[in-house]
């Protein structure tokens, strides 16, 4: 019941949310209607990066506790991190290639989602490799750890890199000097975003505890 | 502690010396590399300086993550980490040794591969040759630093070889990023201010990864 | 649900409750065994029953999915490796470097359980499993018989007063088995725990027996000394699957 009204008031928000991106914010001045990709770049940027928070969080917590639901969170959190992650990566090229004919520039913030995204790719490459679950968790948790404490290091290492040999900025500010019309989209789409974030990881999360209570079974008829 | 960590550093190194498998592989691989970037980028005298720092560590590195893969593989052969793990010690413990002698081992690959590059590629690093060993020996602490977790992680998967270089180099792109760096300041003459604070996120990364890979060294070990 | 340890003298080891998954393989169901210091078990078993995994979370190099270890009567919890100093181990596996000699695997497991005088220690336990000639030979070269004695002097290193062997007759001959026997009466009061697939041999060290089927533990009682037949019984019934 609880998830019938999630998944409509989800729907409701995505609706609003691009009826804002595409039809109440006003066109950007230099960049015109490509520039509206911003807020599925940004919005999609920070998503991924609240849920490979949440990997770190759902590692640490299987560590402590051992219970395999923290594994599950941290897994789900994983593949939806890559998701997002993916489509940071997708909608930077369309917008360089429209704005500035080419496609990758390595400025420090996408160059970061690049390595970003290696590290959860290796992450979920690394879960489909061991079959027995406990293992897959326990491995996965450290990776996950050290994945994202990593994460501060590379972007530092990336940007003072960046000073050396300087390139052009794909983003410019992010929510900085955004017109307020623009700033009132930026955010309700980023609302709408972590919504859907929340939504699937709710799904997945059911998925793997019926995977679980099947082992589970499995275990005692045996 | 120092005792246990040193005996199992000590017992890597008596089992490398003896056999000389990895170091062989290690240098060979390296320099393998080397001919085939010259290969890829035919470089003229004049570049060299320029190109010397990235050449050098995708050598390094490469090399390296053979001897990191060879380490644990050795492990589980032996079955050494059973035996090692009955000991009264902390799993972190291992770690520490293995760093050690992971670190050793790479560096003096590195050694043999950079005095190959200076012949190869007619370098001239005599007036840089103590600060470039220092950033070498931070960039090598640091990528064994993490790559002796991963490789422990990795030797528990399937298709343990592939598994390890796709976990090791995305989280060690600072450490390259800082050696790299530094190593082109060394050699273009550039502001000795970069230089140090390459050095310092060296440091820094070195300090991160061993303190996070000592406390969850046990749980990757763990049946 | 867990077995709170029993209220009697604290047992030195105990299983409380113990079961093992490897994903859907259940490797033991909720199997609850109390040793007392001084006790000689032996484990008995078809392959696959469980025995293996059973000495391996008793020796804490596996940890139980379910239920608890209990050392001197409290959970074991973070002092694994007090535990450790006390046992001797001995698997399939030998945990011995091929590459190394005997005396130099000897001599690295001594360092790590930080053993006084560690050489006249290695030279004595040597010469008491008659490998002292092949001291100095890498262990690649020993024969599988030799590379269990050897494997069987590094169990014993440390001195340790709680002895878990997996088999430990395995690759061994009659003067060899002797060997072992002597070592372990020699060791004084000692508990032991091993695992075996000839009765006879496992229960000539053994006061008590256990039979484990399918990671189920069916029989666990005291051995007397005057040919007991339950025990026969048992086997018969669980191992060799006689009726």
């Amino acid at each position: 019941m609880l998830q019938r009204v999630f998944a409509w008031a989800l729907f409701c928000a995505m609706a609003v949310a691009l009826a804002g991106v595409f039809l109440y914010a006003p066109r950007e001045r230099t960049m015109g209607d490509v520039q509206r990709i911003f807020y599925f770049h940004v919005s999609s940027a920070w998503v991924s990066f609240l849920a490979f928070f949440v990997v770190c969080v759902g590692s640490i917590g299987f560590l402590a506790t051992r219970q395999p639901r923290w594994d599950h969170r941290a897994a789900a959190s994983a593949e939806l991190g890559v998701l997002f992650c993916s489509l940071v990566l997708i909608t930077g090229p369309i917008w360089a290639k429209s704005s500035w004919d080419i496609w990758w520039t390595w400025d420090a913030r996408l160059t970061t989602t690049l390595v970003l995204w290696l590290i959860y790719v290796a992450y979920l490459m690394l879960r489909s490799l061991v079959a027995e679950p406990v293992k897959r968790a326990t491995l996965s948790a450290v990776v996950g750890i050290i994945g994202f404490v990593d994460v501060p290091i590379v972007y530092g290492a990336i940007r003072w890199w960046r000073t050396h040999h300087p390139a052009p900025v794909i983003l410019g500010g992010e929510a900085s000097g955004l017109e307020p019309r623009m700033r009132l989209v930026f955010f309700f789409c980023l609302a709408a975003f972590t919504l859907l974030y929340f939504f699937l990881l709710d799904r997945r999360l059911k998925l793997a505890h019926a995977q679980n209570e099947l082992d589970e079974l499995y275990r005692q008829a045996a | 502690m120092l005792s246990q960590t040193w005996a199992i550093f000590r017992k890597d190194l008596r089992l490398e010396l003896r056999t000389k498998e990895v170091l062989l592989a290690m240098l060979v691989f390296g320099l393998l590399v080397l001919v085939i970037l010259n290969f890829a980028f035919e470089w003229t005298r004049e570049e060299t300086r320029r190109l010397a720092p990235g050449v050098l560590w995708i050598a390094f590195t490469f090399a390296g993550i053979l001897g990191l893969n060879r380490s644990f593989a050795l492990e589980k052969e032996n079955h050494g980490l059973e035996g090692m793990l009955l000991a009264p010690l902390e799993p972190g413990y291992i770690y520490l040794g293995k760093w050690l002698s992971s670190t050793v081992f790479m560096l003096i690959a590195e050694v043999f591969l950079l005095s190959a590059f200076v012949v190869l590629f007619d370098l001239n690093v005599q007036a840089v040759l103590i600060r470039l060993l220092l950033v070498i020996l931070l960039g090598t602490s640091g990528f064994c630093a993490v790559g002796t977790l991963l490789s422990a992680v990795s030797a528990n998967t399937k298709m343990r070889e592939v598994m390890l270089p796709i976990l090791v180099f995305p989280v060690v792109v600072p450490v390259l990023i800082a050696a790299v760096e530094s190593c082109a300041v060394l050699f273009e003459g550039g502001e000795m201010a970069e230089y140090y604070s390459g050095l310092r996120i060296l440091i820094g990364c070195n300090l991160i990864y061993v303190t996070v890979s000592y406390l969850t060294f046990g749980y990757v070990l763990e049946e | 649900m867990t077995e709170t340890p029993s209220e009697k003298a604290p047992s030195l080891l105990e299983l409380a409750a113990v079961s093992k998954f490897f994903g859907r393989t259940v490797a033991l169901r909720d199997v609850s065994l109390r040793i007392e210091q001084g006790q000689r078990w032996a484990v008995f078993g078809r392959n696959g029953a469980g025995k293996t995994t059973l000495l391996r979370i008793l020796a804490t190099l596996m940890r139980p999915s379910r239920g608890e270890v209990c050392f001197g009567g409290k959970p074991l919890n973070g002092r694994e490796s007090e535990l450790r100093s006390r046992i001797g181990f001995l698997s399939h596996t030998t945990a011995l470097y091929g590459d190394l000699t005997a005396e130099e695997n000897l001599l690295f497991y001594a360092r790590l359980h930080r053993i006084e005088k560690p050489r006249e220690r290695i030279a004595a336990l040597l010469r008491q499993l008659e490998l002292e000639h092949r001291a100095r030979e890498p262990v690649r070269d020993f024969s599988r018989g030799m590379q269990q004695r050897l494997g069987i002097a590094r169990a014993f290193v440390h001195r340790p007063r709680i002895l878990i062997f997996d088999e430990p007759y395995t690759g061994l001959d009659g003067p060899s088995a002797a060997l072992l026997q002597d070592l372990i009466a020699q060791a004084g009061e000692i508990t032991l725990i091993l695992t075996s697939h000839d009765l006879e041999r496992g229960l000539a060290l053994a006061d008590h027996a256990a039979i484990l089927n399918q990671g189920n533990l069916v029989e666990q009682e005291e051995v007397k000394p005057d040919g007991d037949t339950r025990i026969h019984q048992a086997y018969a019934r669980w191992v060799q699957g006689q009726r």
